[in-house]
């Protein structure tokens, strides 16, 4: 059985969610008071959906202002990118509309992209509504999915969407080789090019 | 009573440089700086952005002394009598200087009503008083009309701006609705007051950055003040250093794009605060470096830095924290796990074996404030002051134990213009032992994770995994190994490998208050040993509760806590035997030898 990984990045605002999403999908848990995350966080998780095994490589990115320069190293080899943001706050959907436009400019042609709407349990504070962020998303052909890591509502089917929407991307793109069981499906535009600094100036 | 302190002949050649307990064999493992080093940098530093004329400064140390013994309330905190004696020793110092007072007018401090002098010590004021110290009218005029642009119409005395526990009593006119606006009732709030010590960093527009206590948003008026002292006293090429009011002292740190002020009533000396304010400052370049500071206040000079900052506070205030009550910050050196040496050998070879990767720089293997071991790449040297903020990066941040992490870093004395990228994993999750590896090449994650996986699988092979995590389970070790029975406490460095031991607290130091104050203690003695104008080989001290001794050598420093009954010739005796202790316990206390990739 082949195994499909799937390498795919969480960008967005800080404080949305991308963390609790995370923790959500790849340890079905969750803590109210999640700390911010330093630089980004690396996890896997290998699930089966459909008589597939998809092996997700996960980046967790940062939010905060300060590791914005830091982003394209992590979405330039993805092969998904999933933008959250918080219903409950507009400034984060807007932030969403910039990350779209980044990752138009800089990410590989062919990326998944996936919007999701973080905090869906709060349904009282809500500021963006579902239907401004569906337009949203099928203008740039993403998947939008309201999600709550809180009460695990939508977290996995966000990953099954993405995960299926790759294999079939793949399937119509290449056939996969009969030799290897492990089916590569990032699509790497070719290596970055490496800046190799000397150690630090000395 | 306090002793003069003695000047020991006979001991000092007990241990030979080289050979006294802890010192490195070959090349050293972490790079060092001496206290007076430190001290030195700090003032250098300070004297070069700020007095561009070149007129000679006078030693931190020396006017430290100047004011320390001009605040007749300062002692050693809760009621230790160690200090009227002590203070004498160093009178006949302070009496050189001339003592210049920004304010004479006696106010009262809090809710004593002692006299106080308010005491500003300036970089060449001692050379040029008249010239360079600012006189109090000049500061109060400045200062009214700060506040009357903000809109408040009495004049303000600068006891009572600058200084968060002044009372208000100076100003009967105003009444109490003018004067509660919601920031000044929020200043003027016990709570805020009575808190032993303040930091705040501002930009040099004097924009809020950073403040312990409060929201900077409320306190804009107060980092007003703050960047209108510092800019004051830079108009006449001088640059602020500290100023004593009762038992408060306001130290401030100047550099190139920031302002650092500590407000303290700890007692705690103007040198030690300072070197908390470079922490906290060197805590701000790592997280992104000088080159973009410049940067950033090159291109907007009124630039909010709080944007970039966001999500660190956490850092800052378990950085402070911390220093509060480690004695490796005031120490500049480093703690290690007491490990077996041939557990520890195991382990660094077989990071040193399984991390052979190019561009990887150090490989670092921390617990709790506490090194396990440290592979470094050849000619390269991990500062102390860098490896405590590692430490207090790892501390401060429960997200690391969730998942394998990747972060830009900077390590100031490394390279205070670039970035190490780290990738930072605990072992294990039974064990809380944390590796960091860290390269200058960012694309190196899962070249990285992969060392980590092996180094793993070697560590469980030979079992030292075991051996770290029950190591980290007991912890310190007791004092009673030692067998001295009068011995309560010690700190121990070996100066030339930067790190050093010290037992964990038991009785009588068991209780949070008690411990504070035998951390108190080390500091001053620490202080007074290395007080620049007159430093101090041994100094042995009695006081109420207990007896200090206090031993620099050229290889180590020592200081050491006995009952309040012990004699000098038993503590002499006791120490010795402690060396002899720490000797034969050096391969488990400290980490001697330096492997390299």
């Amino acid at each position: 059985m082949a195994v499909i990984e799937i390498k795919l990045c969480l960008l967005g605002d800080s404080g949305v969610g991308k963390s609790s999403i995370v923790h959500r999908f790849v340890y079905d848990s969750f803590r109210p008071y999640m700390e911010n995350t330093i630089g980004a966080a690396f996890l896997t998780k290998t699930m089966i959906v459909e008589g597939r095994t998809y092996k997700f490589q996960i980046w967790d990115t940062a939010g905060q202002e300060k590791y914005r320069a830091l982003a394209p190293m992590y979405y330039r080899g993805a092969a998904a990118a999933i933008i959250v943001y918080d219903i409950t706050r507009e400034s984060s959907f807007h932030a969403v509309k910039l990350w779209l436009a980044e990752l138009k400019r800089h990410a590989s042609p062919n990326i998944v992209l996936a919007i999701a709407g973080n905090k869906n349990d709060l349904e009282d504070l809500r500021e963006v509504s579902y239907q401004e962020a569906q337009d949203c998303a099928k203008s740039h052909g993403a998947i939008m999915i309201e999600t709550s890591a809180k009460s695990a509502i939508n977290v996995a089917s966000l990953f099954v969407e993405i995960g299926r929407r790759l294999s079939n991307l793949d399937m119509t793109m290449s056939l996969p080789s009969s030799n290897s069981n492990a089916l590569n499906v990032n699509q790497r535009t070719g290596q970055d090019v490496k800046g190799r600094r000397k150690c630090c100036g000395f | 009573m306090a002793e003069e302190p003695v000047v020991s002949s006979a001991n000092d050649d007990e241990f030979k440089q080289g050979s006294e307990p802890g010192a490195c064999r070959n090349s050293m493992l972490i790079a060092t700086d001496s206290y007076e080093d430190i001290a030195q940098y700090l003032k250098a530093d300070v004297c070069q952005s700020d007095v561009p004329n070149g007129k000679s400064t006078s030693v931190v140390g020396d006017a430290d002394d100047a004011s320390e013994t001009s605040t007749p309330d300062q002692t050693v905190k809760c009621q230790n009598r160690v200090d009227p004696e002590e203070t004498s020793v160093c009178s006949e110092q302070c009496t050189q200087y001339d003592r210049q007072e920004v304010s004479s007018d006696d106010s009262a401090v809090g809710d004593n009503s002692e006299e106080t002098a308010t005491t500003a010590v300036t970089e060449t004021g001692q050379n040029s008083p008249k010239e360079t110290l600012p006189d109090i009218s000049c500061i109060n005029r400045q200062l009214s009309s700060l506040s009357a642009s903000d809109g408040s119409p009495h004049s303000v005395d600068t006891d009572q701006v600058c200084q968060p526990a002044s009372s208000d009593v100076t100003e009967p006119s105003v009444t109490a609705e003018e004067y509660l606006s919601p920031e000044l009732d929020y200043v003027h709030s016990a709570q805020w007051k009575n808190q032993d010590k303040h930091i705040f960093i501002l930009s040099k527009a004097g924009k809020p950055i950073y403040c312990r206590y409060g929201d900077e948003d409320r306190l804009v008026t107060l980092f007003g003040v703050m960047q209108a002292l510092v800019s004051f006293i830079q108009s006449s090429k001088d640059s602020i250093r500290y100023i004593v009011a009762g038992d408060h002292k306001f130290v401030f740190l100047v550099r190139e794009h920031l302002i650092l002020v500590a407000i303290a009533q700890t007692k705690e000396s103007s040198t030690h605060l300072l070197l908390q304010l470079t922490y906290i400052y060197n805590q701000v370049l790592s997280i992104l470096t000088l080159s973009q500071l410049g940067r950033i206040f090159n291109m907007l000079h009124n630039y909010d830095l709080r944007r970039l900052l966001s999500g660190t506070e956490k850092t800052f205030d378990n950085l402070l924290n911390v220093m509060n009550q480690d004695p490796s910050f005031f120490l500049c050196a480093v703690r290690c796990l007491p490990l077996e040496t041939s557990v520890r050998d195991t382990v660094a070879q077989s990071i040193a074996q399984n991390a052979k990767v190019k561009d990887l720089v150090y490989a670092i293997l921390i617990t709790n404030h506490q090194l396990i071991t440290l592979v470094r790449m050849k000619h390269y040297f991990l500062h102390p002051l860098d490896l405590h903020l590692i430490f207090n990066l790892v501390s401060a941040t429960e997200s690391f134990k969730a998942a394998e992490s990747w972060t830009p870093i900077c390590l100031p004395k490394f390279d205070s213009n670039g970035y190490l990228h780290a990738y930072i994993s605990y072992l294990d999750e039974s064990c809380d032992a944390c590796l960091l590896l860290l390269t200058v090449d960012k694309d190196l994650f899962f070249t990285l994770s992969d060392c980590k996986r092996k180094i793993m699988e070697k560590l469980t092979k030979h079992h030292s995994l075991k051996a770290i995590c029950e190591s980290i389970r007991r912890g310190n070790y007791c004092i009673s190994e030692a067998g001295i029975p009068e011995l309560r406490h010690f700190l121990y460095k070996s100066r030339s490998t930067a790190q050093f031991t010290s037992p964990k607290f038991e009785v009588p130091y068991t209780a949070e208050e008690d411990r504070q104050r035998l951390f108190r203690l080390y500091q001053h003695l620490h202080y007074r040993i290395h007080c620049n104008s007159r430093p101090l080989k041994i100094m042995f001290t009695v006081g109420e509760y207990e007896t200090l001794l206090g031993w620099v050598t050229s290889g180590f420093e020592l200081y050491a806590v006995f009952g309040p009954l012990v004699t000098k010739p038993l503590a002499i005796n006791s120490i010795n035997k402690l060396l002899k202790w720490i000797k034969k316990e050096e391969d488990r206390l400290f980490i001697l030898n330096s492997p390299t990739f």
